[in-house]
């Protein structure tokens, strides 16, 4: 009880703090704090596989990505940081859509007969194995009665994997404005010195 | 569990609505990905409250698809932000239109 309020606190927190930071590192060191207090948050909720997954993925994974690329980005002359932001501006507008939001919201779950329902038994308690939650239940949900979810999460990775590739690549949009000129400039004075000959053409393309 | 689920939900509307003021107000396009998190960690924590309540694993896999789709959408957004904004000082989403149709 005491623990979902700290929890709740942190969360509010830290988020509050990622999204009000000036500099994204900082952001970053608050979303760290969201991401780790959500996955004490599942463990108060009985889904261990989730939690331990939540730190792994997102703390270990996703927060390292985005360290990467404010550090890529950073490395120009100047120090990496945004201009002007639209906060003062546009805050009131953003503030009404998002209560307007989390009434919606609210208003949903409140409806929701989930009261009738909070003190349903679970099968054993956590910690156990085969537990609600816990890994062996949650693999036997995963790849015995939701195959499918498993498959189109692999597809989606892949699709990932192949935009991130096609995105940033050496071939992608950045590299081939770059690159291109360099090429043409290189090769046109060997054109124009040699005559073209069928075998020189095919062999230097 | 000790603590009613419309509480979990709250909790979980109100990280949602900071993740759409984040979006909303920042331009800064790491932030807005950031937010974005925020919104799929919402989400996450009501299905995870939901799965919990009913007692029903659907919840976790909806859960683990969302954390899937979030990584896929962190790679993604992340590879655009930085071949856009490669050779900028400043970064703003505003002055982006390399990606216009």
């Amino acid at each position: 009880m005491i623990a979902f309020w700290i929890l709740a606190l942190l969360m509010i927190a830290s988020a509050v703090f990622t999204v009000t930071a000036r500099r994204p590192v900082h952001s970053v060191v608050g979303l760290l704090v969201n991401f780790i207090a959500l996955a004490a948050t599942y463990l108060t909720l009985q889904a261990e596989f989730l939690a331990v997954m939540q730190i792994v993925v997102y703390s270990g994974a996703i927060l390292i990505l985005f360290v990467f690329v404010i550090a890529l980005l950073s490395s120009g002359v100047r120090p990496f940081d945004v201009g002007p932001d639209r906060m003062p501006r546009i805050l009131v507008p953003a503030v009404v859509f998002a209560v307007l939001t989390l009434a919606g919201i609210t208003v949903t779950a409140l409806h929701t007969p989930v009261t009738v329902l909070q003190t349903t038994p679970t099968n054993g308690t956590t910690g156990d194995a085969g537990a609600f939650g816990s890994v062996a239940n949650f693999g036997v949900a995963l790849f015995a009665d939701n195959l499918l979810a498993f498959e189109v999460t692999a597809f989606i990775l892949m699709v990932a994997v192949i935009g991130v590739v096609l995105i940033a690549g050496d071939e992608g949009p950045g590299g081939v404005v770059r690159r291109r000129p360099k090429r043409v400039i290189k090769r046109e004075p060997i054109l124009k010195a040699r005559p073209p000959s069928p075998e020189l053409v095919e062999g230097s393309g | 569990m000790n603590v009613a689920p419309e509480n979990y939900v709250a909790l979980s509307a109100v990280l949602f609505f900071i993740g759409v003021v984040g979006v909303i107000a920042r331009r800064n396009p790491l932030i807005m990905l950031m937010s974005i998190e925020l919104l799929f960690n919402a989400a996450n924590l009501a299905l995870v409250t939901y799965a919990r309540a009913w007692v029903n694993n659907a919840g976790h896999i909806f859960a683990f698809l969302v954390i899937t789709v979030a990584a896929a959408e962190a790679a993604i957004g992340l590879a655009i932000v930085a071949v856009t904004f490669r050779k900028e000082p400043f970064v703003d989403v505003d002055e982006v239109s390399a990606l216009r149709g």
